[in-house]
């Protein structure tokens, strides 16, 4: 019951999500991402003396090598910047679904288990006389060692008693440790070009080739194209995969091609973003997404954006500056997004999070309040015969805070604040330190105090609560309870021939004299009924 | 009494044990059924023959294997040995033929999805790979959100369901699904009153539809209102029939057996220990 009623809690706040707001966020994110770039280019003008010909700098502005990265006028930097966009995306895409199926540390592992294979394809390729520097045997060897680690680490979790993610730590750090070790080999080498190698480490866009830009591009278009065919199997992979495998889908081969299309964006990823921060892309736009909706399709058409934002804008500062890995930029920029969308997410951000509780404690303090002036009214109507009645007409009846105060432990702020907003809306009017219900206030006060203590015999009667812990529990959960359970309440109760407007509280109220509590079981006080 | 585990003669067999193409009535027939986990069983040697058109509580104690049991049903885990049958033929070739209802704790509720979303998962194997979900999956999947009672919760995200809507929304999927056989696993578990009402009540209308329906269930006390058949399961089919004759005060002792002896000598050492003292 508990928990149902938790539950309800949550669908009640969540109803009071607002949605619809993100467009102009979307918007502001983008202007943001506009600022960034400005302002790093100012402020490389300032500072880089190429701009010092003779033409005033605001003239030749274009032509300096800040404004041909910027506007794109290479075509080099064009199709680079164009492939990295797309690689965002594609990540965006794949790392949503990961990020749900929960294995988004799986592409770090493949990611860092690459290296050994980058260098070991080097290496071949040096010894054979080949091209070291092809691109192609690079990233065979990368995904080869890659693939190598992954499986290593479901063997360690499959025969072994070690959880997974002890196998990735394991993994991780091996692979790159050996990694690193043979890329030290390299430079011992008398070729000594290794030099662009470390490209893969911490990604640059800045040395990569339109060849390479192409080869990320349609990779990344496959990749996406795989995520948006198979959008409704792998939805149900990630949600219920022994559902999947109940409805004959293979369970197996849709993990295999999620992993493949993993492997994909990070191999053709690493030259972007290196190998070091590759996980950001996966899952840093994906999480930020998930604070922005509660739709599947929307995460990931976020995720994508997020994705594609984050790293043209790491492409392009890569690009301007060779000594700025792009992989760190993407990541930079990408955690501003992440951190502006955990705070204004509006479906699962801090802030909206956090206006809701305040929300709910705000009505929950006025429900008090009302509650506290039905009973002290009730107080001052006295007997039981003609209760009703004689509510009514004193419902006028001037109430001190001093007295509302001794019903419950509030602080002196919170009920002056309860009772300020209250009378903003014209539930009670307040004057010398004195309350008095309106006509609206009364009625509402009214179904309070019935709901509450209809819950509490309900309590009673079927959950077997003590009397006097009773108020106690009511308390916490009437607030939410629900019209159809209110309905139900009164069903049950009805049966018992319990039906009244208000009932009487079944345990006196504070102040009172203990032993009206025991004056007045619930379940026998037929004679309160109208 | 008559003891099912004692197959001496032959028709009291499973039918998945004939396999000379009877059975086409029987919706579900395991026999042998062994699964392990670590080489360690979990279910042993179990088999029965399910009778159509009934619903049948399986019923054991915790660890008793009864998840195994469906799990192994659905090909979903590997068995190490035994014949599972379904309307006399493999799951694999009459899937088509069940519908599943998990554990409810078996996914993650912060799923960003909706209740329709998740109702509609039912009709992915019918509409097919790569094909979109279109208006009328849509519309029959809010038929079956009306049918189990919250038709009016169908865009809600599932975190904001209370556990009884989340459960209703697991058994709208399967009955979009429109199965011969359901097997559910707990649907009763942890459910509000008005929910366990409506689950009963759709199970009763799948009874009278002609549909047999398998459903794990605890509370032992609801079993001979809520049940046609049993199956009491302990690592092994302790007994199986309609629940008149089989759901009897032995039969539960022994299904449950191991722990109540437990629990038995436990008490008596503590009653030992306090007269001596």
């Amino acid at each position: 019951m508990w928990h149902a009623m938790a539950h309800r809690l949550n669908a009640l706040v969540g109803n009071a999500a607002c949605g619809g707001r993100s467009l102009p966020l979307v918007r502001g994110l983008l202007l943001l991402v506009l600022l960034t770039v400005s302002a790093t280019v100012c402020h490389a003008r300032g500072r880089h003396p190429q701009n010092d010909g003779s033409r005033p700098a605001a003239f030749q502005w274009a032509d300096t090598q800040w404004g041909r990265v910027l506007l794109m006028k290479d075509y080099n930097t064009r199709i680079v910047i164009f492939g990295v966009a797309v690689l965002g995306g594609a990540s965006g895409l794949v790392g949503s679904f990961t990020l749900l199926r929960k294995r988004a540390l799986m592409g770090d592992a493949l990611s860092h288990a690459s290296l050994p294979g980058i260098a070991i394809a080097f290496i071949a390729a040096n010894w054979f006389g080949g091209n070291e520097k092809s691109l192609l045997w690079l990233l065979v060897g990368a995904t080869a060692s890659g693939l190598l680690g992954v499986a290593v680490i479901l063997v360690i979790r499959n025969q072994t008693r070690l959880k997974e993610d002890a196998a990735l730590g394991i993994v991780l750090s091996v692979f790159f440790g050996a990694g690193v070790a043979l890329l030290g080999v390299i430079q011992q080498m008398d070729t000594g070009h290794a030099a662009g190698l470390e490209g893969f480490v911490y990604g640059k866009t800045a040395s990569m080739r339109a060849a390479d830009a192409k080869l990320i591009a349609v990779t990344s278009l496959i990749v996406i194209a795989g995520c948006l065919i198979l959008f409704k199997e792998l939805k149900l992979l990630c949600f219920d995969e022994g559902f999947a495998g109940a409805q004959g889908f293979p369970v197996v081969a849709l993990d295999v091609g999620l992993m493949s299309m993993v492997v994909l964006v990070t191999i053709v990823g690493l030259q972007a973003v290196g190998l070091v921060l590759m996980i950001a892309l996966l899952v840093i736009p994906a999480a930020a997404a998930r604070f922005w909706t509660e739709t599947m399709w929307r995460m990931m058409l976020w995720a994508a954006l997020l994705g594609t934002c984050g790293s043209i804008v790491g492409g392009l500062v890569s690009a301007l500056f060779p000594g700025l890995p792009s992989g760190a930029m993407i990541v930079l920029v990408c955690s501003i997004f992440f951190f502006i969308s955990m705070m204004l997410g509006t479906r699962r951000g801090v802030l909206i999070r956090f206006l809701r509780r305040l929300r709910l404690n705000r009505r929950i303090d006025r429900q008090h309040l009302l509650r506290a002036m039905y009973e002290q009214i009730e107080k001052h109507s006295g007997g039981q015969a003609g209760r009703d009645l004689a509510l009514r007409t004193n419902r006028r009846t001037p109430v001190t805070i001093d007295q509302l105060l001794s019903m419950r432990s509030w602080s002196r702020r919170r009920l002056c604040r309860a009772i300020d907003q209250a009378d903003e809306d014209e539930l009670l009017r307040m004057h010398e330190g004195t309350c008095k219900l309106t006509q609206a206030g009364f009625t509402e006060a009214a179904r309070l105090t019935r709901q509450h203590r209809l819950w509490e015999m309900y309590l009673i009667a079927y959950a077997d609560v003590a009397t006097a812990n009773v108020d106690r529990d009511a308390d916490k959960i009437e607030h939410v309870l629900a019209p159809e359970v209110i309905d139900q309440l009164e069903d049950l109760l009805d049966e018992q021939g319990m039906m009244i407007p208000v009932p009487i509280s079944p345990h006196g109220i504070v102040n009172d004299d203990p032993t009206a509590v025991a004056g007045n079981p619930p379940d026998r006080s037929p004679e309160a009924s109208t | 009494m008559l003891n099912p585990q004692e197959r001496t003669d032959e028709t009291n067999l499973p039918t998945a044990a004939r396999d000379d193409g009877s059975g086409a009535d029987v919706p579900l027939s395991v026999y042998d059924l062994t699964v392990a986990y670590h080489r360690k069983p979990v279910i042993w040697d179990v088999g029965f023959d399910l009778p159509a058109g009934q619903l049948i509580g399986i019923v054991g104690p915790n660890g008793a294997g009864k998840s195994t049991l469906l799990k192994a049903v659905m090909d979903l885990i590997p068995r190490a040995s035994g014949r599972v049958r379904i309307f006399g033929d493999t799951y694999r070739d009459n899937r088509h033929r069940v519908g599943y209802v998990p554990q409810r704790e078996s996914v993650d509720w912060q799923f960003p999805v909706s209740a329709l979303d998740v109702v509609a998962m039912g009709l992915y194997d019918k509409i097919g790979w790569c094909r979109p979900v279109r208006k009328k999956h849509r519309d029959q999947a809010r038929e079956a959100l009306t049918r189990v009672g919250i038709g009016d919760l169908a865009d809600r995200q599932i975190s904001q369901l209370s556990g009884g809507q989340q459960q209703r929304t697991f058994l709208a999927r399967a009955l979009v699904q429109d199965a011969d056989l359901y097997l559910m696993d707990e649907p009763f578990a942890a459910v509000d009153a008005a929910t366990e009402r409506a689950i009963v009540e759709i199970l009763r209308d799948l009874k009278a539809r002609g549909k047999t329906a398998a459903v794990i269930h605890h509370d032992l006390q609801t079993v001979p209102e809520y049940f046609d058949y049993v199956v009491l399961l302990n690592m092994r089919v302790v007994a199986h029939g309609a629940v008149e004759e089989t759901f009897t005060q032995d039969n539960l002792q022994k299904t449950y057996g191991g722990r109540l002896t437990l629990l038995d000598e436990v008490t008596e050492a503590m009653r030992r220990r306090e007269s001596s003292i």
